[in-house]
């Protein structure tokens, strides 16, 4: 990549951050010691960089919203199933599945740190991990939806879910309408992150 | 569809997420362990100021990390500050585009 307006040379390499080389200086002890595999850091980093992510979650809702056998089984035993599909380890060992219907709307938190169903959805967005979304969304939750563009209805009850190191929620967001001749692929592309955590809708078809 | 972002705002926090995740999963500590020492670092960090969940998340993820590994008496704090000036100067040492290579101290 040329660096056209690169006016210092640097003399030696350059030296990353601080919190970078205390990081390193844990991984040279862990490794010193035998503790760690380097190897195996670099498969879980390509993994959650590369692998995983919303995208998985909106199979997962596109086939819910096309199969009502696979629907019902997912609401009441939904283990068997994400193992099947893949979706199954690390953060998502323990999975809840919440719809949003006409009468109730979910939206998942983690008070306690950031704890995310990592095989569905990837690694948590900025603003789950904020302080502000995770002391607010509780005391006012129709306030925060309100400022990520979603007004819930009065007659439509909002219910909270925190998540802990052992279960992790996926939000079901209610399929939109004119989407009945789509196909799982198509609905797929309507599923995005914000709404199976239930900051968001899912997306209308022309949208 | 717009491009998601990255996973990782900066290197050293998958970096540093990676290791916590391995270490996790060759058994030194577990996950509730994990998250429950992780948590009352961000209450602390969270004190002082509102915590917008980037870089300052990433920062209380190393500080519970050293912390854990502290008190398992796998890697002091004294020992990773050694280490970690040992990494500064082999960088502050190493001509620009040359690997950078830890002299092993003995």
């Amino acid at each position: 990549m040329p660096h056209d307006h690169h006016d210092h040379d640097h003399p030696h390499a350059l030296l990353p951050p601080d919190p970078a080389l205390r990081v390193k200086a844990l991984e040279t002890i862990l490794t010193d010691k035998g503790l760690i595999d380097p190897a195996a850091l670099d498969e879980i980093i390509d993994t959650y960089q590369n692998k995983i992510g919303p995208q998985n979650g909106a199979k997962v809702v596109a086939k819910m919203w096309s199969d009502p056998e696979f629907r019902a089984a997912m609401l009441s035993d939904p283990m068997p199933l994400l193992e099947e599909m893949g979706f199954y380890g690390r953060q998502g060992e323990h999975m809840v599945i919440v719809e949003n219907t006409d009468d109730v709307h979910n939206v998942v938190v983690c008070t306690l740190c950031s704890c995310y169903p990592w095989p569905l959805l990837g690694i948590p967005p900025g603003w789950y991990k904020s302080d502000a979304y995770r002391s607010r969304v509780v005391r006012e939750p129709r306030k925060v939806l309100q400022e990520f563009g979603v007004n819930i209805p009065e007659e439509t009850s909002v219910r909270v879910w925190d998540s802990t190191a052992e279960i992790r929620y996926l939000v079901v967001p209610k399929r939109p309408a004119g989407t009945e001749g789509l196909d799982e692929a198509a609905l797929e592309a309507l599923v995005t992150r914000d709404s199976m955590v239930g900051t968001g809708l899912a997306l209308e078809p022309a949208q | 569809m717009t491009r998601p972002d990255p996973a990782f705002e900066a290197p050293w926090h998958a970096q540093v997420f990676a290791l916590t995740v391995h270490l996790n999963e060759t058994g030194l500590f577990d996950w509730s362990d994990w998250a429950s020492a992780f948590g009352a670092t961000l209450k602390q960090h969270g004190l002082a100021r509102e915590l917008n969940g980037g870089e300052d998340y990433f920062t209380a993820w190393l500080a519970t990390l050293e912390q854990v590994l502290s008190e398992r008496e796998i890697a002091s704090p004294a020992q990773t500050a050694v280490i970690k000036n040992a990494w500064e100067q082999a960088y502050l040492s190493t001509p620009h585009g040359a690997p950078v290579v830890l002299k092993t101290a003995s």
